[in-house]
């Protein structure tokens, strides 16, 4: 059924879809839409759920750190701040194996206060243990979260998944997205039934001290699961596409074939690199986009494949790794570098705090690459 | 057969907890998680926050509650066993009681607005702080449930604790929930009936529970009881509770003993003078004087 919806209704409606048990949330703009939603669609029994409606982002993350482990499906959303606040127990929960999923409307962090588009959040949270996918519209907005529960349950994955959206560029900008009911989603999605849970006619400890006799092999065993977890991706956008006609990797192509040139970028800059490109082709430029999905696993395979055969490489971040470069930027000429293959890397930072990356901008970066040497760290549009 | 009388037991018989765990010796909160599960019984999910029985239970992969135990991030004792509470519910297991088990670092400090917040929704839990006056699994650091006067390793003897402990029961009477009680480890009928009828209450509960430590508190692991004990006969912890809004005391002490009593068994008050001891005093009957007021304001007999 196609519908005109935001980001945030997309992500509320699948969850609904999904038919997770326990939904916990605290609002922040610009996730709130998210929030009303869901408490909308419990309380009218539409989803036979409980909303707890928790007095921080802590206690939700918390409350669905309990529910999980009680073997109910999880969901709860946040933004910036509230992401910060959770960092504790966004830890937690992947050293916990537990498959909860949270869509993350990526925002700028503060001071100065700031509602808009920055994925510097979402980044913050690289090295917890949870996979990242950053979406580039509203359908995949919903096709995420329901994929993120099959591959987060997967009994060798067991991951949280972490969906990200870019502040009302996704959030509060309405485009047509084809849903499912629960019906539909059903016989894609089955039941969630962890094998070890909390149980009274069971009972077990989970979390308990932890000597280093065995805690570097829990950590061992984490970073296993995210090393199967690309295969599990892979194989659940296949699934998803035969069934539901659209198809989902750890990465997107675009016209990168025959490209000399090849524009990195994830989130709904991707969206505008791809309007870039078309452009660019009219002019006889051989330039391609490649959108990274995937930041946790990161698709090195993926990565290498596709960018070692081109003769220059341009990743744009909407963030910042301060007294470095850009995020993205670090893990693909890392990636690179395992390939044995010199391609010279341009690092771009543009769009920070909401700013509009236009596809001029977009043209203007890749005139750059033609007539520049490569550089880490080149600002787009800073006002000196 | 036995001629002998056979003597009632008001202590439940059947032990739910193993002995085997890694408490100290004389430890009040490994007593205190004893009889509360000999009240709950096995079908009862608890979470623990960094505190004392983060430890006591054991270590990967061993437990000894004997039910199963969530460990969990310090301040959120209540928030993960909303959690709980809520998927039990959804999961159609609404026989499962959810028990939050936490320190009064974990409760009185940072576990509050947590515990705000479960209390306020009316998250159905029974949350037991053993509150044995500071964080005593860091190594006696005070928190804002140690008493005026005490010793103890950020309060050191120099600069012993200035003001009174938090009223958590005050803070968690306000938040109208339907049960409050304050219980003691020397006081177990008293305090398996409360927890049982905690347990038929549906809703947030809070319990008070008292908890000496001999490591912390400087007194000798065999007089935990007898310390225990002197804290409700002095009136330093009177046993009460208010279900519904509604206070009874539950125990009156007819020859209230002075509180120096109390206080000259435990090293941690080594340091108090005659002052100090008087102030102390004071403040403790001032404390039962309202209490008693409350009760005669809000209890079964008021009008």
């Amino acid at each position: 059924m196609k519908k005109v919806l935001t980001g945030n209704v997309a992500a509320a409606y699948g969850a609904t879809a999904a038919r997770v048990n326990v939904v916990a949330a605290y609002p922040i703009t610009p996730q709130t839409t998210i929030v009303e939603i869901l408490s909308e669609i419990v309380a009218d029994g539409e989803l036979k759920a409980d909303f707890v409606k928790v007095e921080s982002e802590h206690s939700a993350l918390a409350a669905c750190i309990g529910a999980q482990s009680a073997g109910a499906r999880t969901f709860t959303a946040t933004s910036a701040q509230g992401l910060a606040l959770m960092h504790e127990l966004i830890h937690w929960s992947a050293r916990a194996r537990l498959p909860i999923v949270l869509t993350n409307v990526n925002r700028a962090m503060a001071p100065g206060w700031s509602i808009w588009a920055d994925a510097t959040d979402s980044i913050a949270q690289r090295d917890t243990g949870w996979m990242q996918v950053y979406c580039e519209n509203n359908q995949e907005v919903f096709d995420t979260v329901i994929m993120s529960y099959k591959i987060g349950e997967n009994e060798n994955i067991l991951l949280p998944t972490l969906i990200n959206l870019d502040a009302f560029f996704l959030s509060h900008t309405s485009q047509v997205v084809d849903i499912y009911d629960s019906e539909r989603i059903d016989s894609f999605l089955p039941p969630y039934n962890p094998k070890y849970k909390l149980d009274v006619n069971a009972p077990r400890s989970f979390g308990a001290l932890t000597s280093p006799e065995h805690y570097y092999e829990f950590s061992y065993l984490l970073h296993n699961a995210h090393k199967k977890a690309k295969e599990v991706i892979r194989e659940v956008g296949k699934e998803f596409g035969k069934k539901f006609g659209r198809e989902y990797g750890l990465v997107e192509e675009y016209k990168c074939e025959d490209a000399d040139e090849i524009l990195v970028t994830y989130g709904t800059i991707a969206g505008t690199t791809k309007d870039a490109v078309d452009r660019l082709r009219e002019k006889g430029r051989k330039v391609g986009a490649f959108k990274i999905r995937y930041f946790r696993p990161f698709p090195d395979e993926e990565v290498i494949e596709v960018l070692s055969k081109a003769k220059k490489i341009g990743v744009i971040d909407r963030a910042v790794s301060f007294g470095h470069e850009g995020p993205f930027l670090s893990e693909v000429k890392a990636a690179l570098y395992e390939s044995g293959n010199y391609v010279p890397v341009y690092g771009f930072v543009a769009g920070l705090g909401g700013r509009d990356v236009s596809i001029a901008d977009i043209e203007n970066i890749h005139d750059h690459m033609i007539n520049n040497e490569p550089e880490n760290l080149i600002w787009i549009g800073v006002k000196k | 057969m036995n001629s002998e009388k056979k003597v009632k037991l008001t202590i439940p018989e059947h032990e739910v907890m193993s002995p085997g765990h890694l408490a100290c010796q004389g430890c009040g909160a490994s007593l205190a998680m004893r009889y509360a599960l000999k009240a709950l019984g096995e079908k009862t999910i608890v979470s623990i926050p960094a505190c004392c029985w983060a430890v006591i239970d054991g270590p990967f992969p061993y437990s000894a509650a004997g039910i199963p135990v969530m460990h969990c991030a310090f301040e959120t004792a209540a928030s993960t066993s909303s959690g709980i509470t809520h998927a039990m519910s959804q999961l159609g297991q609404d026989d499962v009681t959810t028990l939050a088990w936490a320190g009064d670092g974990g409760t009185f400090d940072i576990g509050l607005q947590a515990l705000s917040g479960a209390a306020e929704r009316g998250d159905n839990l029974i949350y037991i702080v053993y509150d044995n006056e500071a964080y005593m699994n860091t190594g006696i650091q005070r928190s804002s449930s140690t008493p005026h006067g005490a010793w103890t390793t950020t309060t050191p003897v120099k600069h012993y604790k200035k003001g009174p402990k938090k009223n958590i029961v005050e803070i968690m009477v306000a938040h109208h929930i339907p049960y409050v009680a304050t219980a003691n480890i020397a006081y177990p009928e008293d305090l398996i009936r409360k927890i049982k009828k905690a347990k038929e209450i549906k809703g947030a509960k809070f319990l008070h529970l008292y908890a000496p430590c001999p490591t912390g508190w400087k007194h000798p692991p065999a007089i935990t009881i007898k310390v225990a004990r002197l804290a409700t006969e002095t009136n330093v912890f009177p046993l009460y509770e208010v279900t519904d809004g509604v206070y009874k005391i539950n125990k009156v002490i007819k020859n209230v003993k002075p509180v120096e009593e109390y206080l000259k068994l435990q090293g941690r008050f080594r340091h108090l003078s005659k002052e100090e001891i008087d102030f102390i005093q004071q403040e403790v009957n001032k404390n039962w004087e309202r209490l008693v007021k409350l009760e005669k304001a809000f209890g079964e007999d008021s009008e």
